[in-house]
């Protein structure tokens, strides 16, 4: 082994003179944040595939990760701590912060800073430059569409940003109370913090999909490396070796014992200093595999000629799902028009840019985790059985979150970190490589969907019968979920007064899918979309007219028999659409006469969705509290993974508490500070915590009111240790510094729990599975190249019900993000194992993917929610991919079936059609 | 010691020092890096981009000599002859900007990747590789230098200093088309290079074509390039014979049906565009 020579390298830094002493090989972003600490600069793939590490040399961006220590001798480097100066920041992140381009905030650095360079030769860029300059940057959450605004502003006069005043902040653009961090690279995300003396853990991974492996000998490599601590294998793991979602399922291994079931299954992990565990070789291990013929795909799963992925479940079916509602089979003999099909999704990724990251540091006999995470309560209760210790010995301190998208519901590094830390007795970080990210971490479920639906003459519905097989993996994770909430959503947001839906989530040597952004129902959407299309082709309706005539209302009843009766907005988002629709429709049809190659097309999608979990009790507790120097504390548990959870709890609870927001500080997630505010999924964080957020600040008011004897339309001022109440009998003073304060220093405290009412699903799964839906639709425009099979998607408007729109730049934000998923549903992405394990291969929209989007937001009251607020994180993605391909059809006469609809499928489809009309 | 990271800030000592080792060649770091995510960096590497003199163009009445170590963004932008312009434009579809500040024409050949970029418009330009050791300083077509998926004819004790194109001339023109899944940031299904020259009435007086990732190595076509010759660009076919040396196979970016498929159209597109 050749040894690692240092030299000094010099370059100037953000204008000042600096010297490492490093190894001039390693990459300069891993320098820049290992040696010189600069963790605002972020490591997403280390390949030239993101662009979170994009910093200025000599004024050019580049990929601090693609470049050598050695090549910035005598260069002038500048990152993002170099942008603001003085805490002041530069008119480009005010400009980012106003316009809420930054969500989650970890491209954001990147983002910045190539958008630097442009802005430093152009000062009023054209949209053009800006898509050209952002092109190497991907960002996950926003859908750039904020970004670029941000970048095309920033030239511009800047107003100072003001808060909202008391009472105003509901219904504000309040930029992100957490927002400045993520602009100047303080935000410390999962990779940015760690004890100094932590050790390193890298987790070593099955190449086969299925096999029987031993791992005989440790001895050898440990002497091998002399910084190599130990070799953990399942014979380590202190309680339980298996975590999962089910308090009845625990069926993944933290690391495998003899037997591995999917490509990318851990099997070992090394512990010690970092390039000793980085050095090891899969041969310096003594580890051999027998690989076993894998169950690969639904038909091979069902077929059952190998033996079962999980010896449990025979017939390789986890779990089914299904609802009933009337005779299905009476209803399509009623019917006059009937339509059917098949249609196949495929695995897809998260693609947050943030890979998972975090420590553990075992300290007595308690253990702490900073991680990037969706859910810490259900981490702690699941890395105590990992242990086989109580949950109250496990404190989960969450980072910032890169994103999550349902992807970071699931443990990745806790248990992993956890049982090294609480071995070894010293901290532990690990950071999974983007490989290992994609390879291990859970996907989208691939399904296979045979539907159909029938109408009346007039184009009522009269029956819907839909049958879906999930690919759920090698492991359980949110498969039953998923299995459960399709039957109930899989009609759409229509009323068809006789149904039967089923689903089955089925075991197979991939990769585990998980939750990601609406549990199974975006792939549902498809099916239900492009029946309505052509069911109102087929008795000559237009599809937008047939969804408005079949759009749920005020007063029906849905599959499972609930009855709705506040906000239902689905006819007003079809309505608002309306003249945009016949708008589109025309000009398309109209370009297409004189377009032979290019054509154009508008397709439409709908949604609704539930809020919160299904039948089940998911409350959330929010607290709040003054102390005795007049800080106010939000105890938030609800995490924010970017999409806003922080700002929203904080304007609803300053409201209902009646002092500016301006005036919150902040706690979030952290098990032992907060109150359990249950996971950050199904779109629950606004409806169930906002509303907990709202009653925690309204039980603090009337404590106030009563202590200072005032009326309840008094109004409350804070300024240091005096709390003024003031009502029309005049000023009555609380020293707040006179009352004895509680262990966490504050003196006046307020609680709100919330659990949204929900019923039990009877036998034919009947009842009222949520409390609230949220509802929505949204039309595409696109152009298909039919000589080549390519589509781009122009113009999206989206029109959704949010019952009340707390922040509209971040429900928007929330919308943008949601279709550029969608769109990458339907175009480009495809995870496939092993092929795709990098973010060049696996694709993801890019800045110059986005189409135009408009959003309308439509508020009819939810009267359980927080001023009447319901969800919107997963209804913004569910419309997208019905709406692009019911696009292409309108623009191609070709409906796509398997998706994503990349260049080759489209192609084949049109050559197919025009084979078939000229065999006609 | 024995060092393992060597940058020379001029050729002959990175010369003098390949021939007595063998190193790892570095230049903008954007195949390098990539291939070594998540592992200890150990090897012996000479970084090149210390050595400035290779980082030019050069254009004279016969020919243009383009630097091993010259940037997509200096080939953008560069003042070169029309018929450079597919170059030029492959050049602004390689990776992000900051891949394209970084990455080096060199680096890409050498890399060989079928479906590198610039390849099919260098064929079209009939670029020759200049390689250089201590020994001797040879010459090879383009097309004879690449020999495969991810190999080349570079002896280990050679550097690619520079490639010398023969000027195409004032009239000739270029272009350059690509067929990928998504806006930006993505690796070719298939790419044309072409450079044509043609006569007042849109006769081809010279047409050159390469087609890329659709065969181990991007392929000229040769019969299309005689058999247009006094055509008209309107009438202008291809015919499947014309591509019978390309073998477009199955991957994740499309398939090798449809990349048949697609090719006439594209070639087409790459040739009409020069106008
Ligand atoms: S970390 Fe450098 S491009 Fe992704
Ligand atoms: S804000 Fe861009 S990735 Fe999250």
């Amino acid at each position: 082994m050749i040894k690692e020579d240092k030299s000094r390298v010099t370059f100037n830094l953000n204008g000042t003179p600096q010297t490492v002493f490093a190894s001039q090989i390693r990459r300069f972003s891993d320098v820049l944040r290992e040696d010189l600490g600069l963790k605002g600069t972020k490591v997403g793939c280390d390949a030239g595939d993101c662009g979170a590490c994009t910093i200025l040399i000599n004024g050019e961006q580049r990929y601090a990760c693609l470049t050598a220590t050695g090549q910035l001798e005598g260069c002038d480097v500048r990152t993002v701590e170099g942008l603001s100066k003085n805490g002041e920041l530069t008119s480009l992140q005010h400009s980012f912060l106003e316009e809420g381009a930054a969500q989650c905030g970890i491209c954001t650095p990147g983002m910045l800073m190539a958008a630097q360079s442009l802005l430093d030769q152009v000062p009023h860029p054209s949209e053009d430059q800006v898509l050209e300059a952002l092109s190497g940057v991907l960002c996950r959450c926003t859908g750039y569409t904020k970004i670029v605004k941000a970048v095309i502003n920033s030239g511009q006069k800047q107003t100072s940003i003001s808060s909202p005043d008391a009472g105003n902040a509901v219904g504000s653009r309040m930029v992100k109370v957490d927002g400045q961090k993520k602009l100047t690279g303080e935000e410390l995300f999962g990779a940015d913090k760690a004890p100094e003396d932590s050790l390193w853990l890298r987790t070593i991974r099955s190449p086969y999909a299925r096999a029987r492996f031993s791992l005989i000998n440790t001895e050898k490599v440990l002497k091998k490396y002399s910084g190599l601590v130990k070799v953990l294998t399942a014979d380590d793991v202190p309680g339980n070796n298996g975590f999962g979602i089910y308090p009845h399922i625990k069926d993944q291994p933290v690391l495998a014992k003899d037997h591995v079931r999917f490509r990318g299954e851990a099997v070992a992990a090394l512990v010690g200093d970092r390039e000793s565990v980085e050095s090891v070789s899969e041969e310096d291990l003594n580890l051999t595999w027998q690989p076993l013929e894998p169950v690969r795909g639904l038909d091979n799963a069902l077929a059952g000629n190998l033996d079962p992925v999980q010896s449990e479940f025979p017939d390789n079916t986890l779990s089914r799902g299904f609802v009933k509602k009337c005779d299905v089979e009476k209803g399509f003999s009623e019917s006059h028009t009937v339509a059917e099909g098949i249609w196949t999704t495929s695995a897809i990724e998260h693609g947050y840019i943030e890979p998972e990251a975090g420590f553990a540091n075992r300290i007595g006999d308690r253990l702490e985790i900073f991680v990037c995470t969706q859910t810490p309560y259900m981490d702690q209760s699941e890395v105590a059985q990992v242990l086989g210790i109580d949950k109250h010995q496990v404190r989960i301190i969450p980072s910032a979150v890169g994103g999550g998208f349902g992807g970071k519901l699931d443990m990745s590094v806790q248990p992993l970190v956890a049982v090294a830390s609480w071995v070894l007795n010293r901290p532990v970080k690990c950071v999974y490589t983007r490989p290992e990210s994609l390879a291990s971490t859970t996907k989208r479920h691939p399904v296979r969907i045979r539907a159909k639906a029938g109408c009346s003459s007039e184009g009522k519905l009269t029956a819907f019968e839909f049958h879906g097989d999930f690919n759920t993996g090698a492991y359980a994770s949110w498969g039953p979920t998923v299995a459960d909430r399709v039957p109930i959503h899989c009609t759409g947001p229509y009323f068809v007064p006789k149904m039967l839906s089923e689903t089955k989530a089925l075991f197979t040597n991939e990769s585990p899918s998980g939750a990601f952004r609406g549990f199974g129902t975006p792939q549902a959407a498809i099916a239900h979309e492009a029946l309505m299309d052509t069911l109102a082709e087929k008795i000559c309706m237009d599809p937008l007219d047939f969804r408005i005539k079949n759009a749920l209302r005020k007063g029906d009843h849905t599959n499972t028999g609930q009855l709705l009766e506040n906000s239902v907005g689905q006819v007003e988002c079809l309505e608002a659409l309306k003249s945009r629709w016949v708008e589109w429709r025309k000009a398309a049809e109209e370009y297409n006469q004189q377009s032979a190659v290019i054509k154009r097309g508008v397709g439409s999608g709908s949604v609704w969705y539930g809020c919160g979990n299904t039948s089940m009790s998911n409350p959330s507790t929010i607290q709040v509290g003054i102390n005795g120097q007049g800080k106010v504390t939000l105890y938030n548990g609800a995490m924010d993974i970017g999409q806003g959870a922080n700002t929203v709890m904080v304007q609803i609870c300053a409201d209902a508490l009646g002092i500016p927001a301006s005036q919150f500080d902040l706690v979030m997630g952290d098990t032992d500070l907060t109150a359990d505010a249950g996971k950050t999924s199904a779109s629950r964080q606004t409806f169930v915590s906002g509303k907990a957020s709202q009653l925690a600040g309204e039980c603090l008011r009337a404590k106030i009111i009563q202590l200072a004897e005032v009326s309840d339309r008094a109004t409350i001022h804070i300024e240091g240790e005096k709390l003024i109440a003031k009502d029309e009998t005049g000023e009555h003073l609380i020293i707040l510094s006179d009352i004895l304060p509680q262990e966490n220093g504050d003196v006046l405290t307020g609680e709100g729990t919330f659990d949204p009412p929900t019923t039990p699903l009877d036998e034919n799964r009947q009842g009222s599975p949520y409390a609230t839906y949220g509802f929505g639709a949204q039309i595409a425009e696109v152009e298909v190249d039919t000589s080549l099979g390519t589509t781009k998607v122009l113009r999206i408007a989206a029109a959704h019900d949010v019952g009340k729109t707390i922040n509209p730049t971040q429900v928007e934000g929330q919308i943008h993000g949601g279709i550029a998923q969608g769109l990458g549903l339907a175009l480009m992405e495809e995870y496939i194992q092993e092929v795709s394990e990098n973010l060049h291969d696996y694709l993801m929209p890019t800045v110059g993917d986005m189409p135009s989007i408009e959003v309308i937001l439509i508020e009819d009251p939810e009267p359980f929610g927080p001023y009447g607020a319901k969800g919107i994180g997963e209804h913004a993605l569910i419309p997208t991919a019905p709406a692009i391909l019911g696009g292409i059809k309108h623009a191609t006469g070709v409906a796509i079936h398997h998706l994503p609809a990349t260049p080759d499928r489209v192609f084949s489809e049109i050559q197919q059609a025009g084979n078939n009309n000229a065999n006609a | 010691m024995m060092l393992n990271y060597y940058r020379p800030d001029n050729l002959n000592d990175g010369l003098v020092a390949l021939s007595e080792n063998s190193w790892t060649l570095l230049a903008g770091g954007t195949d390098f890096y990539p291939a070594r995510v998540g592992k200890h960096l150990n090897e012996k590497v000479m970084d090149l981009t210390g050595i400035r003199e290779l980082r030019s163009i050069r254009e004279t009445e016969d020919q243009i000599y383009i630097g091993a170590l010259t940037t997509w963004t200096d080939i953008v932008n560069a003042n070169l002859p029309a018929a450079f312009e597919g170059l030029r434009k492959a050049s602004k579809t390689i990776g992000g900007v900051q891949t394209q500040n970084a990455g080096t024409i060199c680096g890409n050949i050498c890399n060989a990747s079928p479906a590198a970029d610039s390849v099919p418009n260098l064929m079209a330009l009939d670029a020759k590789v200049q390689l250089m050791s201590v020994k001797e300083t040879r010459m090879l077509p383009l097309e004879e230098f690449i020999l495969g998926n991810r190999k080349t004819a570079r002896k280990s004790d050679e550097f690619v200093t520079g490639l010398i194109i023969p000027h195409p001339g004032k009239d000739a023109r270029g272009n350059f088309e690509k067929l990928g899944s998504r806006a930006f940031l993505v690796i070719s299904i298939a790419m044309v290079g072409v450079v044509a020259e043609l006569n007042e009435s849109e006769e081809i007086e010279n047409l050159n074509v390469a087609v890329g990732a659709c065969s181990a190595v991007s392929q000229r076509l040769y019969l299309l390039e005689k058999e247009a010759k006094g055509q008209k660009l309107q009438d202008l076919e291809i015919k499947p014979l014309h591509l019978e040396n390309l073998e477009p196979i199955d991957d994740i970016r499309g398939t090798a049906a449809y990349r048949n498929a697609v090719i006439p159209e594209l070639v087409m597109r790459a040739v009409k565009g020069v106008l």
